[in-house]
């Protein structure tokens, strides 16, 4: 895979993540009944990372959960590749607080409809919002996001991927030539 | 990463690379088991079937839970609702039943190679609940995941395997298992119950208790299967009792921190004294627990993908 471009760097991701800390504490007016969870494996960085900021803007450090959604997704029995099932780690009450759903890439909208089946085996939020580093677009469920750190439209020979320092060693954005229209990303 | 074949027919077949798979996906499995909501919808459409030929409380009811808990369809067939008490051969049964399209067979039987059997008629994934005195693959790989979630690691750990070695299933897949994983095992049992060239497995062979258990880190004992024997293999149950039964005074021997096994279901006062079944040395039920998991993963890896 050839790369194409860097669309972020690390200081355009930590602006756009100071942005989305400060929007989700004034759409939730503060951190009353306020939880993350983080969609295994970059969602959960950035769910670290906006729990610090909160903490740092709010003094407070809101709960923080990680959801691996492997054992919802609709694709499972219909594809050769077994994907590695990761740990779900929740250990608290969904009942009545407000789930900010945190992952690095919106595509499709299929990862966030199996992370809300999910969450709704572990109980009953009283609402969850979705925040996304990236947003490309190609939606085949009617699903948006509430706090998107960037709209980057892309084409489906294209892929998104989201390099952050816990995993990669370095905090970019890439936008790489895929190939073939699979729609397949990050 | 996947495993290799269709098919578990035993512990032997696997490699240490896809043993360690099969855990680490048991392990991501067990949180499925603590919540409100006991069922994930992985599997869901799928049809497992529990051909259980043989007598089984928890292995089958254990692997029923695993299917039920990924959503899948589970059926159970014994051997007194089946066509089999009507003369109807594995074969035939095996045949009708693809004909039918499940996803996947777990069987059980009192015949070594049963399962291998189906495997060579049957398109679909067999997993073997247990085989006569052959292997019970999913029995070792559950104690293995116990093993590493009590210990953090297999390798380099004593394992004493104590009682009926010649007729157990459990004790193969387990020899095959914790010598693949790096454990030095000890067996140990009566003359009459030890296997002629069991050594050449890899384990240490003695025929006192005291001496396998001593400084073990692990002790595994096993049923007396009276169900296998064709001959009386020692007077009687309580001279067993006498010289290999884990007590509390033995069990001082193993290290500190041991853990005593058992596939169950126990006798009491034979194999194991009531007092180390119930007590903090024994993970007994934890391992039950983990069967369940251990199943799960095993249904995920061998179903589905077209």
């Amino acid at each position: 895979m050839e790369q194409k471009r860097i669309v972020m760097d690390a200081a355009g991701i930590d602006r756009s993540l100071t942005r989305i800390a400060h929007e989700i504490l004034e759409k939730n007016k503060g951190t009353e009944e306020l939880i993350l969870i983080g969609i295994r494996t970059g969602g959960v960085f950035l769910a670290e990372r906006l729990q610090k900021k909160i903490a740092k803007i709010e003094g407070v450090e809101i709960p923080l959960g990680i959801l691996d959604i492997t054992m919802y997704r609709d694709d499972l029995l219909s594809t050769n590749r077994k994907p590695k099932i990761g740990k779900t780690d929740i250990p608290f009450s969904l009942e009545k607080r407000k789930v900010i759903l945190v992952d690095d890439v919106l595509f499709t909208g299929r990862t966030i409809r199996a992370a809300m089946d999910a969450l709704i085996d572990f109980g009953r939020p009283k609402l969850i919002q979705l925040a996304v580093l990236i947003d490309r677009g190609h939606r085949e469920l009617p699903i948006r996001a509430d706090f998107v750190g960037k709209d980057l439209p892309s084409s489906l020979w294209e892929a998104v991927s989201v390099n952050l320092t816990e995993k990669s060693g370095r905090d970019e954005v890439v936008i790489e030539e895929s190939g073939q229209g699979s729609g397949v990303n990050n | 990463m996947k495993l290799s074949k269709k098919d578990l027919l035993g512990i032997r077949d696997l490699t240490v690379e896809e043993i360690n798979l099969i855990l680490e996906t048991a392990e991501s499995f067990i949180e499925v088991s603590t919540r409100d909501i006991k069922k994930v919808p992985t599997l869901r459409g799928k049809t497992v079937i529990n051909l259980f030929l043989e007598a089984s409380t928890r292995t089958r009811t254990s692997f029923e839970i695993a299917g039920k808990r990924l959503s899948a369809d589970t059926i159970n067939i014994s051997s007194t609702t089946s066509s089999i008490v009507k003369g109807e051969t594995l074969i035939d049964t095996a045949r009708n039943l693809e004909a039918m399209n499940p996803d996947v067979i777990v069987i059980r039987h009192s015949a070594a190679g049963a399962p291998q059997i189906l495997a060579r008629i049957m398109k679909q994934p067999i997993i073997n609940a247990g085989d006569g005195a052959h292997e019970h693959p999913t029995q070792a790989l559950l104690d293995l995941m116990t093993i590493r979630a009590k210990k953090g690691k297999v390798a380099g750990l004593k394992v004493a395997i104590v009682g009926d070695i010649a007729h157990s299933r459990v004790a193969r897949s387990n020899i095959y298992g914790l010598t693949k994983m790096g454990a030095h095992v000890t067996v140990a049992g009566p003359a009459t119950m030890m296997p002629r060239y069991i050594d050449r497995m890899g384990v240490t062979v003695c025929y006192r208790l005291e001496e396998a258990i001593r400084d073990a880190d692990i002790i595994m004992m096993l049923r007396i299967q009276t169900e296998r024997q064709q001959e009386n293999l020692f007077p009687s149950l309580r001279e067993y009792a006498n010289y290999f039964c884990l007590n509390g005074e033995n069990i001082k021997l193993a290290k500190d921190d041991v853990l005593v096994m058992h596939p169950g279901p126990i006798n009491r006062g034979v194999e194991i004294a009531p007092e180390i079944a119930d007590g903090p040395y024994s993970v007994i039920l934890d391992q039950v627990t983990n069967g369940v998991a251990v199943r799960m993963a095993l249904l995920y890896l061998l179903t589905g993908g077209k």
